[in-house]
């Protein structure tokens, strides 16, 4: 049991706490998946109950092959995973189709949309669709909990892997979710070889994929009979098909609707939807991103509006539905009042700043990759100049080095932090040595797979369940894939980082430069110094230098003329660099920035 | 208590702005009330602006508050709580954290942090409650309970009793910061019970 306990029986959970405790109460017996917003919590949550065995996998496709092996084992087995995820595992989701499962088989993928912390917004649901799979969608912590038992028992009644849908408002939504009874598994733990079922070679492919479409229609014919897709008449004016958290916008919208909520997204009951269209005088699909209910309730014949009144893009909201729907304004009173932004940044002490610093300084086309070292792109570090998926980054630097040639020489260099190396980024590095190129990949080893909340990787010595683990020496696998030129530097010491940088880029062959400290929000690596450093504002000459680290312990105070003259400075000085010693962990990067001796180390005086 | 009522939560990343939410809808929980509350996790907690919306009452659906509707708004800087205005009315209470964390294009000295916040917000007819939330804080011995001065501030507002929130403060906090934290929501609360 967790401490998020209000009582016994009710509790106050998370999406991912909830989902946690419904793979618990389902007998999960392994769990693996790879760290993404908004997923990341189920795993980190599961660890609590000893009967699971959970891992962090180095990506979402051996997370998935995992469960795929655990379950084809008899155990109850989840993965976990975000939505873009979803595309590295689809291999093995497309062909568990084929195969079905032994122990119930679930992949639980968060959507994310809006972006909050993603590269694009795609609509998992067509995954359903296309890999020919059930996929629930639950609208609320108390759903995800019960949803993901349902699914557990799908799964083994019809022999498929299943997809549980959720997103940003469901899995860092918190609610009231009621504790439940455990449920168990219909099959033993144990070998049972069924190769004709197992081994995916064309002539048992062709035979497994008459079973899918069976499959499909008994599912289809479950769909119009089961629980959780279910018509809340109202009145009849007004009907409105939705699922997850649309539905909660609609029952708060238009409270007197009639409303088709489905639990399962895929596939489709027709008549339930059928008899919702004949029973009310306009119906209205409500569903986030793309119009996957739309577009097959159109093709069943039946006459719906969508997306021509609701937007396709980015999450909905209470007001989002009233709006588009009733065309009624909403209730803001105030504009929104134009202010300075406020993005995320680096933090200070972050050991990436040292080095974005410095690529800066070498005006090179930067390829760069997923996780906090993405900031590197924001001013006035300024220095990424491409980011398309995880592991994306070298392969993209090779790729501008064949087409470019001996005139991208010196000027192209990959970053890749080391969990998104171990991630996808290692086989773009052989290819990189195999088809010969120059390229200078930076692999930004701050020990821990920062950016989604400190998860334990390949490389950090532990495990996600707390186990002391092998740690990857990325130098030696570099060599061993062929790499000649490999260096290792200490990020925050800007200086001894530029000169590497230079002697790197500048080769004919490939190149890594491992840029190694902890960082700085690792529990263990939160020694702050005591008196950090400190800026001795009668030196500061205001020549901002050490503001282009863009540390935010590092804080401009402008002055007037007068004030400049007052004391006794150049009256052409525009104000003083002031360290913040609340903000400041004395990583030293600055030091070397300032040519006046304003920045010291201590307390102030 | 009033029925139903939503309360929005926003600030800097890693102001505590999850801990103050969680105090104040487990508070809620205790008076028995159905409640749901959205958080942001990820990137923007990277010193970005980030937000947490907390609904209740007899049963709620959605777990964002629409714009317009924001009953309390609990600012943990100060210039968050301008940017959040599209969320209140005229009758919102507005407590403000008078801290002000410099975004980067102000610390890099490329534009001024704007001024005269409290009165922008007072001139659209709104109650505001102004917070020292770092001096009260950094005075009980710990700056970082800031966060709950707010939401001392906050209890004084809320028709849930006092020993609710002490209750809910005690099993949250770690026993070792426990005594200051509850000098932080002492002195939080005479500022909002002052006003």
């Amino acid at each position: 049991m967790t401490k998020q306990e209000s009582s016994l029986e009710t509790l106050w959970l998370s999406g991912n706490e909830a989902l946690a405790l419904g793979a618990k109460e389902s007998s999960v017996k392994v769990a693996s998946g790879y760290p993404g917003t908004p997923s990341t919590e189920i795993l980190e949550n599961l660890t609590k109950y000893d009967e699971v065995y959970t891992e962090w996998a180095p990506n979402e496709k051996v997370g998935l092959e995992v469960a795929i092996g655990a379950s084809f084992a008899g155990a109850r087995a989840l993965a976990t995973m975000k939505h873009v995820g979803l595309n590295v595992a689809a291999d093995p989701l497309f062909t568990a189709s084929y195969t079905g499962i032994r122990g119930g088989l679930v992949i639980i993928v968060a959507d994310d949309p809006t972006m909050h912390s993603s590269q694009n917004e795609q609509d998992s649901r067509n995954y359903a669709f296309a890999a020919k799979l059930p996929m629930l969608e639950p609208s609320d912590p108390a759903e995800a909990k019960e949803f993901i038992k349902i699914a557990y028992d799908l799964s083994e009644e019809f022999d498929t892997p299943v997809l549980l849908k959720s997103c940003t408002r469901v899995a860092h939504v918190k609610g009231i979710v009621a504790s439940g009874a455990t449920t168990t598994s219909r099959v033993e733990v144990g070998i049972e070889k069924s190769p004709a079922k197992f081994v995916m070679l064309p002539g048992n492919a062709r035979q497994r994929r008459v079973v899918v479409a069976e499959r499909q229609l008994q599912l289809s014919a479950f769909a119009e009979t089961f629980a959780e897709n279910k018509i809340e008449w109202g009145d009849r004016k007004r009907g409105f098909v939705t699922a997850g958290t649309s539905y909660l916008y609609v029952k708060e919208a238009f409270p007197e609707a009639s409303v088709l909520k489905l639990g399962m997204v895929n596939p489709l009951p027709i008549a339930l939807i059928k008899e919702l269209a004949d029973g009310v005088d306009e119906l209205i699909i409500v569903e986030e991103l793309d119009p996957f209910l739309e577009t097959q309730i159109k093709a069943m014949g039946i006459s719906c509006r969508g997306k021509e009144l609701l937007p396709a893009i980015g999450e909905f909201n209470t007001a989002v539905v009233r709006q588009a729907i009733s065309g009624e304004p909403g209730a803001a009173e105030f504009a929104p009042v134009e202010l300075v932004p406020r993005p995320p940044n680096m933090c200070a002490g972050c050991p990436h700043r040292g080095l974005f610093y410095n690529l800066n300084r070498l005006k090179v086309f930067v390829s760069g990759d997923i996780g906090c070292y993405t900031l590197g792109y924001l001013p006035p570090l300024s220095a990424m100049d491409s980011c398309v998926c995880m592991g994306a980054s070298i392969g993209v630097a090779h790729g501008m080095a064949k087409a470019l040639g001996d005139e991208g020489k010196g000027k192209v260099v990959a970053v890749i932090g080391d969990s998104t190396f171990i991630h996808s980024g290692l086989n773009s590095l052989i290819n990189t040595v195999y088809n010969k190129d120059y390229s200078t990949v930076i692999l930004l080893d701050n020990r821990i797979t920062a950016m989604t909340g400190h998860q334990p990787n390949p490389a950090s010595g532990s495990t996600l369940m707390g186990e002391p683990a092998n740690s990857i020496d990325f130098e030696q696998l570099c060599r061993a894939v062929g790499v000649k030129h490999v260096q290792t530097v200490n990020p925050h010491d800007i200086e001894a980082t530029y000169k590497i940088l230079k002697e790197e880029i500048g080769r004919d062959e490939p190149s890594v430069i491992i840029t190694r400290f902890p960082c700085i929000l690792i529990p263990s690596e939160k020694k702050r110094t005591k008196y950090p450093f400190h800026t001795d504002t009668d030196k500061c000459t205001g020549c901002t230098a050490c503001l282009r680290l863009g540390c935010p312990a590092i804080q401009w105070q402008p002055m007037s003329e007068e004030e400049a003259v007052a004391q006794g400075r150049k009256k052409t000085q525009k104000g003083v660099a002031r360290i913040d010693k609340a903000t400041c962990v004395g990583c030293g990067q600055c030091l070397p920035l300032c040519k006046f001796e304003a920045i010291v180390k201590g307390e102030e005086k | 208590m009033e029925s139903s009522g939503n309360i929005l939560f926003c600030g800097v990343g890693g102001q505590g702005i999850l801990l103050a939410s969680e105090i104040t809808a487990h508070a809620l929980l205790a008076t028995g009330m159905d409640a749901k509350k959205s958080e942001v996790h990820g990137m923007a907690q990277r010193g970005g602006s980030v937000e947490a919306h907390l609904r209740y009452g007899k049963k709620v659906f959605s777990p964002l508050i629409e714009p317009g509707t924001a009953d309390l708004l609990l600012a943990f800087e100060i210039m968050e709580a301008l940017r959040y205005l599209p969320y209140l009315n005229k009758n919102s209470k507005v407590i403000v954290n008078t801290q002000r964390i410099l975004p980067p294009a102000v610390a890099t000295g490329k534009v001024l942090y704007p001024g005269n916040i409290l009165e922008e917000l007072a001139d659209r007819g709104l109650t505001v409650v102004p917070v020292d939330g770092y001096e009260i804080a950094k005075n009980a011995g710990n700056a970082k309970a800031a966060n709950v001065a707010l939401v001392g501030a906050l209890s004084s507002l809320m028709p849930i009793p006092e020993e609710t929130f002490v209750d809910v403060i005690k099993q949250r906090v770690p026993a070792r910061f426990l005594d200051v934290n509850l000098t932080v929501f002492q002195e939080g609360r005479k500022v909002g019970l002052a006003v």
